[in-house]
């Protein structure tokens, strides 16, 4: 039976829900409120109302050019989030279906490194990018998205294949579908669900990636993390700008997380309630 | 069509043997029943025959044919799964197509077998649901309506009425036995309810840790079992089974004698004994009585044969339908 619950609990939890998520999305919000003030404003100390002028984001457009660092970041994202599932749905369909006994070793293995710091090897890394010309390349960063990225969409496939109870995957192969018929007609339009939330989450995770992109690139390959890195300046950092240039980063990935949010949620919490 | 043969049919996974080398032939158009208590091997074997598990050794062979190494889908045989297994995200009429469509065959014969198909199994008004939108006994029949389409040379059925509840499985019990009259087909079917079993099998077979422990008609086993477990397996409820000193004046070691078997009086008798609790089924009623050197015994009882818990009554056995076994647990004819 469900527990009655009074109209005064549901107001202080929802004021508390609110201060919560305003707390947590605070920093976001002064950021986009400072990107409308001059530099003026911005370092004038802590205030939100901003005048209101877009003279920052004039700016920004000015001194670079948004659109190419935009359409590098989409390109890194999307095309990393492709060549991930390309190689994560076998992998996870062979370890949900066919495991072996080494098969949950693999998987710790493979998330164990996700625990290693990245600067431990961007030595070796920069030098192979180097010899194989790969730095400032598009192709590079991709392939590097997907690596980093990959322990973590292979797992969330695996769960998510886990689901799926095997004696329908049985029934395909009685019903004449071969291994190729299976994964196409019954594994992924059952998966869809899963496959669409571990898309979402990687391609946030690609666009705000911000250590290799930095890194890897200069001019050519550069997306919004490097774009926003380009405005602290050794003279100091232009809080408006920055700030401008910032929004104009997230503000992509803000509005299709917003819309996507249902699914990132079922996605993040799947086969944590049975 | 429908003849299958296993010959010393071996399946071990890693050290544990679980089947031990089967032979067993299924004749044309047969209704197999294979029954047997969980664990023994029943799923397994029927598993086997589908391709669904390799054989460790042996042969399987369909129509002549051996199929041992071929894909479950190139033996000419179709399966209905406990949990029917459809597929949730199509409709009903694509789920009984899905295998004519995997078998390419055109659209428009495609659609003139589903709609046959749905016309027999009264699903015509559900095709475009989907399975979520079914009831347990529609999807059941979506599931065989699935595996009719195929014609194959015989139905696997594994255990298809445990997931339903006690009125709809007597429904549906009927519902394929009528099917197995109209298409005359091999049906191979795994349960572990030996009404089941009894009810709607050609011929049983009873399996036990792997091994078959016999194999006959349902009246055969019931009136012939050939060992100890098949004779405590089939009927319900269970075989009295007596021995040492109340089992000598029959000349044998242990005796068995079924509920059903047994006169009750409250005058005189063989056995003595105490009434304990009395099962009332309506048409039956089942008392168990602790018997004086012997221990709980089960009577089938009229429904008005007057007696309450702790009444002494007498129990006669019919000797026409005592059975014998040897110190081994095999039956002595």
């Amino acid at each position: 039976m469900a527990r009655a619950v009074s109209t005064r609990r549901t107001v202080v939890f929802t004021i508390a829900a609110w201060i919560v998520a305003l707390i947590i999305f605070f920093p976001i919000l002064y950021t986009i409120i400072t990107s409308f003030k001059s530099e003026t404003e911005a370092i004038q100390g802590f205030n939100i109302i901003p005048s209101g002028t877009v003279e920052s984001y004039a700016a920004v457009q000015a001194q670079s050019n948004y659109f190419k660092f935009f359409l590098n970041s989409v390109v890194l994202s999307l095309g990393s989030t492709l060549l991930a599932l390309l190689i994560a749905v076998p992998a996870a369909w062979s370890m949900a279906f066919s495991p072996t006994a080494k098969t949950k070793d693999i998987l710790m293995w493979m998330l164990s490194t996700k625990m290693m710091p990245a600067v431990a090897v961007l030595v070796p890394i920069y030098l192979l990018f180097r010899d194989f010309g790969l730095l400032d390349s598009r192709i590079g960063l991709t392939v590097m998205l997907t690596m980093i990225n990959l322990p973590i969409v292979i797992w969330m496939l695996y769960t998510y294949f886990r689901e799926i109870p095997g004696e329908i995957l049985e029934a395909a192969r009685m019903d004449g579908a071969s291994l190729w018929g299976e994964i196409v007609y019954v594994l992924t339009p059952m998966a869809v669900p899963g496959i669409a939330s571990t898309m979402l989450l990687n391609i946030i995770l690609a666009w705000n990636e911000a250590f290799w992109t930095i890194r890897l690139t200069t001019t050519n390959a550069a997306p919004l993390t490097a774009f926003i890195a380009s405005f602290s300046s050794p003279q100091g950092l232009f809080w408006a700008k920055l700030s401008a240039a910032s929004t104009l980063a997230i503000a992509p990935i803000l509005i299709m997380g917003w819309f996507s949010q249902k699914q990132l949620v079922r996605g993040l919490t799947f086969g944590a309630v049975k | 069509m429908g003849k299958i043969i296993l010959k010393k049919v071996n399946k071990s996974f890693g050290e544990t043997q679980v089947i031990p080398g089967i032979d067993l032939t299924i004749n044309e158009g047969e209704f197999v029943v294979f029954v047997g208590p969980s664990g023994c091997g029943k799923s397994t074997l029927l598993r086997l025959i589908a391709g669904l598990e390799d054989t460790t050794s042996g042969i399987i062979e369909i129509d002549g044919r051996d199929v041992t190494g071929e894909a479950p889908s190139k033996r000419g045989i179709a399966m209905v799964f406990q949990s029917y297994a459809l597929y949730p995200h199509m409709s009903v009429r694509n789920n009984i197509a899905f295998p004519l469509k995997m078998a390419k065959m055109s659209p428009e014969a495609i659609d003139k077998k589903v709609t046959e198909a749905a016309r027999v199994l009264n699903l015509t008004n559900y095709l475009e649901r989907r399975p979520g939108q079914l009831s347990g006994g529609q999807r059941q029949r979506v599931a065989i309506g699935r595996a009719i389409v195929r014609e194959p040379s015989a139905f696997l059925f594994d255990e298809p009425l445990s997931n339903l509840d006690a009125a709809l499985r007597g429904t549906m019990r009927l519902e394929i036995s009528e099917l197995h009259h109209q298409l005359k087909t091999t049906m191979i079917y795994v349960t572990h309810d030996q009404v089941e079993a009894m009810t709607m099998a050609d011929k049983i077979v009873v399996l036990n840790a792997g091994n078959i422990e016999q194999v006959g008609s349902p009246l055969d086993l019931y009136n012939k079992p050939d060992n100890l477990f098949v004779a405590g397996f089939i009927g319900s409820p269970r075989m009295n089974f007596v021995k040492g000193e109340a089992a000598k004046p029959y000349n044998a070691p242990t005796v068995g004698i079924r509920p059903e078997h047994i006169r009750l009086s409250k005058e005189s008798g063989t056995w003595k004994g105490l009434v304990g609790v009395a099962e009332h089924l309506g048409s039956d009623t089942f008392l168990h009585v602790n018997v004086e050197g012997i221990g709980l015994m089960t009577v089938r009882a009229g429904g008005d044969f007057p007696v309450t818990h702790g009444d002494t009554v007498w129990l006669t056995p019919d000797e026409t339908r005592i059975h014998r076994f040897d110190d081994a647990g095999k039956a002595v004819r």
